[in-house]
């Protein structure tokens, strides 16, 4: 295990900084997510325009280095995609975090990939990948409107 | 026994953790076993083993008699009455079940009052809860001041003529604060008003006389005083053994079974129904001869040198928030570093061998009310030196770096 893998440079910037945080103008979708373990939250609002595309994306939250990262690297990477190439980028996000370690997806150019992939090493840290899917399942929950909060002790 | 060298007798302390010496900081949560301790649970499973208190065979007596020998030892230990006052549990969390069912079962209607305080591990308040959901009862906080210390005058006022009882802990596992328990049963008392303590954070590290403390009820897990997991006490006056229902029904709580009648097992085994943790209750013993072989006056002088020595090296880090300051505080320092969260910071520790906890510690009521979500904690056990607080505080400062802090 390596810190260095975990904590790069990007994540340290990204959850320091966290892009589009707070609540967006005219919101159409919104999910919460809970971590009962760290007691840390997210709120996702998602504005969907007419045709069905993620006009704009924002979250509020409190959480660790990992989570706030990974939910600001989220909003950027999503923003202007459909509702169907936004699950596709999320399930190869999944899966890169739980088997692969590789960003496969169609939809993303190689910046974009080398971003999204500084969270890869999250993969060797199983007590952390909680902290990098919550903002994800809670944008699903947001997209699928779904009522209930995301808790990450009864998610995949 | 030289307090120094206890180090040697954990054998987990010989193995390597990330590649680092293991610096366990995290006796709040569970304490590390002695070689004894591991020795005696192995050795009952190899040459001893037998069910207790049914079979009349050789294993069997013998079995019953070391079971019963750890009922003596912990009564002397906390300074009970008798025997019958000691209550075998699964856990510290079940000890407090158990008063909360038959107690609330018995004297709780709808409207009635309990006094908790906002110091409370969730085990010291969701069973109180079950009585607010099933009864009706209504439960009050006792408030804390900024140093996390009960303000005793506030919870003075919470007394009414409905108030039932009163649950509250004796050492708080975030803040640390030794609570004045005594005071606050003398103050109960007055009111007529029974007192549980959750003793869980403080058998393994003050002394407890539950004679002199005088309350009613006090409960505590064995895994945290260098025991055996599997194994709660709960020490309660006979009185109210003798006059509370029992809790879990089965064999060995029972005296006569008939079809239209059955009438309990005295004390203690009308509270023991089942097949106990019988090697663990037995290795405890173990536990407590090695406590007291060191003396609860060396361990404490022990875990306050070491403890001062903590607060005095973490106060010097920049950027790091203590979380409390009580009057009277044990091994327990929570803590936040501003721009580094909690969980961060037990990763990045945890690279360097340093075990250390992070999150609410099941202290949500207590973190709502310090406006926080999530702390790092240290815990002080018998074994820790000022080598374990130096490499704790080198490897934050690594943290620092890895998150470019000045």
């Amino acid at each position: 295990m390596d810190l260095k893998q975990l904590y790069q440079d990007i994540i340290l910037e990204h959850g320091k900084s966290p892009r589009n945080l707070g609540k967006c103008e005219g919101y159409s979708h919104e999910a919460k997510g809970y971590n009962p373990l760290c007691g840390d939250k997210v709120h996702v609002y998602l504005k969907l325009n007419t045709e069905k595309k993620v006009e704009n994306l924002t979250f509020e939250g409190d959480g660790c280095a990992i989570s706030l990262a990974s939910a600001s690297i989220m909003t950027e990477l999503v923003k202007g995609r459909s509702i169907n190439d936004t699950k596709e980028i999320m399930s190869a996000f999944l899966n890169m975090i739980k088997n692969t370690s590789e960003m496969n997806s169609n939809h993303l150019d190689d910046d974009q990939k080398t971003k999204i992939m500084s969270l890869s090493g999250v993969k060797q840290f199983p007590m952390r990948v909680k902290c990098a899917t919550l903002s994800w399942h809670t944008l699903n929950s947001a997209m699928d409107e779904k009522k209930e909060e995301v808790n990450t002790e009864v998610m995949d | 026994m030289n307090i120094e060298n206890i180090k040697s007798q954990f054998p987990i302390f010989s193995k390597k953790i990330n590649g680092k010496p293991l610096v366990y900081l995290d006796s709040s949560n569970s304490s590390q076993k002695p070689m004894c301790v591991i020795n005696r649970l192995n050795d009952f499973y190899k040459n001893e083993f037998s069910n207790i208190g049914r079979s009349i065979h050789s294993l069997a007596i013998n079995a019953t008699n070391k079971f019963e020998e750890t009922r003596i030892s912990v009564k002397n230990f906390i300074n009970a009455n008798s025997r019958e006052e000691i209550i075998f549990t699964k856990n510290g969390t079940e000890a407090i079940n158990l008063v909360a069912t038959t107690f609330g079962q018995q004297n709780i209607e709808k409207g009635d009052e309990i006094i908790i305080t906002e110091l409370e591990h969730h085990s010291n308040y969701v069973p109180w809860h079950f009585l607010r959901e099933t009864r009706g009862a209504i439960i009050k906080f006792a408030p804390i001041n900024e140093d996390g210390d009960i303000i005793i005058d506030k919870l003075k006022e919470l007394f009414t003529s409905k108030t039932k009882i009163v649950a509250i802990t004796h050492l708080s596992n975030v803040t640390g604060t030794i609570v004045p328990i005594k005071e606050i049963v003398e103050i109960a008392h007055k009111k007529n008003v029974p007192v549980l303590v959750d003793g869980c954070q403080s058998v393994p590290h003050i002394k407890v006389d539950v004679t002199d403390l005088d309350c009613d009820f006090y409960a505590f897990s064995a895994h945290k005083v260098y025991g055996p997991t599997g194994v709660g006490i709960l020490y309660a006056k006979k009185k109210w053994l003798e006059r509370l229902p029992p809790y879990i029904g089965g064999g060995a709580m029972i005296s006569e079974v008939k079809k239209d009648k059955i009438i309990y097992a005295p004390l203690p085994e009308k509270y023991e129904a089942g097949t106990m943790p019988t090697a663990e209750v037995i290795t405890f013993n173990e536990s407590l001869k090695f406590m007291q072989s060191i003396g609860k006056d060396n361990l404490m002088k022990h875990e306050k040198e070491i403890t001062n020595y903590a607060l005095e090296k973490l106060r010097k880090i920049n950027s790091i928030k203590i979380i409390g300051n009580p009057k009277n505080k044990a091994g327990v320092i929570a803590f936040t570093i501003k721009g580094i969260h909690p969980h961060d910071i037990a990763t990045i520790l945890d690279e360097d061998g340093v075990a250390i906890r992070a999150g609410h510690h099941c202290c949500q009521i207590l973190h709502q009310k310090l406006n926080l979500t999530a702390t790092a904690r240290v815990s002080i056990g018998v074994y820790n030196t000022k080598d374990d607080i130096d490499i704790l505080c080198k490897a934050i400062e690594n943290c620092r770096k890895i998150f470019e802090l000045k």
